[in-house]
């Protein structure tokens, strides 16, 4: 069967299809230009279930569910679901917990970085730089046989456990639900202000999720992919939908009155812009070494891929740290340790890419 | 026969590297890459119609697929 999301118009329509739902999850109550953002919604998880403490950030995101449960759907559906797993377990988990820390002193993954440009946030340009450049020394790595190695074919159950995983968040969400004014709910925590407090009904977020999830997997959308093609192979494909999502969620914030241009005051932002730019070289770099952006990692542990899995709960320790540690960065700036993460994990990465290459 | 590119297992964008490769060293001729995911099939497939290559065939084999493509 000939898959129409793979096709230019497809890749498009799923740009366009995220561009529409991204702002509307911002105006039905996600916080500003945060609609989607795959690392703040994971770091909210890691709040949620106690791995970190910082009250802000607190959240069972329904749409991260939705993410890797509707890729699961599309990837049955289509019959691409596919258990593997064995490629550089470790490299990849360490390189999730790295793109978390760059992407948290930023304040937002390349999804949100785009979705704060077209909200108006001067501040996503320094970020969005930071992660051009982050991909382009990861091509660099690549070009020269860089290499995490082959994954193998597994048991089935394997590739379920991603998915069992986020079944297994929903569950907890739906047993302890959010109880007005109380920051605690059963073993859940819950943000009582804050970009935490701030979220869509969970229905919502779990039906856009669920759609945007499986749309992605038909359509391979990766954020990181789209510059990292066109870099290295000058092919524009994967970056007509992220151009698509751009302008789609710029008209959408148009319409419903979100468009607030400006550096200064924007929402879960700031102006340090050394380390914006720095905190998305970082993201993009680990990014790039490991094959695909947060979205996408979700996606691909969706369809059975035990490698993106690991990533993912790499991003969920990062995150932990990130806020255990004071490495993430707040509307004030980045925080007490943020600038010495961001050094340690660029080191960590360039460690990785030159040692894992294959004509070294 | 023409050469066979065995880019089983290996994650984005390492397939596409590997028949780049090949297309680069061979200029024409056939080329057979074996993949074992759709996302590869497809990555594969739309990098050797950027370079003027023609998909010849996509047989499923095994856990994935056999892609033939030809340069002239």
């Amino acid at each position: 069967m000939k898959n129409f999301f793979a096709s230019r118009w497809g890749i498009i329509g799923v740009g366009a299809f995220i561009g529409i739902l991204a702002p509307l999850l911002q105006k039905w109550g996600n916080p500003g230009n945060m609609g989607i953002c795959v690392a703040c919604f994971e770091r909210d998880i890691t709040g949620a279930v106690g791995l970190h403490r910082a009250a802000v950030v607190q959240y069972m995101r329904p749409e991260i569910i939705g993410f890797v449960l509707g890729s699961l759907i599309a990837a049955y559906l289509f019959k691409e679901f596919r258990a593997r797993a064995g490629s550089a377990p470790i490299v990849r988990f360490i390189l999730g917990a790295f793109a978390m820390i760059g992407a948290l002193v930023f304040l937002g993954c390349p999804w949100r970085a785009l979705l704060r440009l077209a909200g108006g946030d001067g501040n996503a340009i320094l970020g969005l730089a930071g992660l051009i450049v982050g991909i382009w020394i990861g091509t660099l790595f690549l070009k020269s046989g860089y290499n995490l190695g082959r994954a193998e074919k597994t048991h089935t159950s394997v590739g379920w456990l991603m998915p069992l995983t986020m079944i297994g968040f929903l569950i907890l969400m739906l047993i302890f639900p959010q109880i007005q004014d109380q920051p605690q709910s059963g073993v859940l925590f819950y943000s009582l202000k804050g970009p935490g407090a701030m979220h869509a009904p969970l229905l919502i977020s779990l039906v856009v999720g669920l759609g945007v999830g499986f749309a992605a997997q038909r359509s391979r959308f990766c954020t990181m992919g789209a510059f990292r093609d066109l870099i290295l192979f000058r092919q524009p494909h994967l970056f007509y939908g992220l151009l698509t999502l751009v302008v789609v969620a710029f008209i959408t914030n148009l319409i419903v009155g979100q468009f607030h241009p400006g550096f200064v005051k924007q929402p879960v932002a700031h102006t340090m812009q050394l380390w914006n730019f720095g905190g998305m070289v970082l993201a993009g770099l680990a990014f790039a070494l490991a094959g695909g952006c947060p979205g996408r990692q979700l996606f691909l542990a969706g369809e059975g891929d035990g490698d993106s899995a690991v990533f993912v709960f790499g991003m969920i320790v990062g995150a932990g740290f990130a806020h255990n540690f004071g490495l993430a960065s707040s509307p004030n700036g980045v925080g007490p340790h943020g600038i010495a993460a961001t050094i340690i994990g660029l080191l960590v990465c360039l460690f990785i890419g030159f040692t894992m290459r294959k004509r070294a | 026969m023409g050469t066979i590119v065995d880019a089983r297992g290996l994650s984005c964008p390492q397939p596409v590297l590997m028949t780049m490769d090949e297309i680069k060293r061979m200029s024409k001729g056939e080329i057979e890459i074996l993949v074992d995911t759709d996302t590869s099939k497809e990555n594969v497939s739309r990098a050797a119609l950027s370079k003027g290559w023609t998909v010849k065939d996509v047989k499923e084999e095994g856990e994935g697929y056999r892609v033939t493509i030809v340069g002239s």
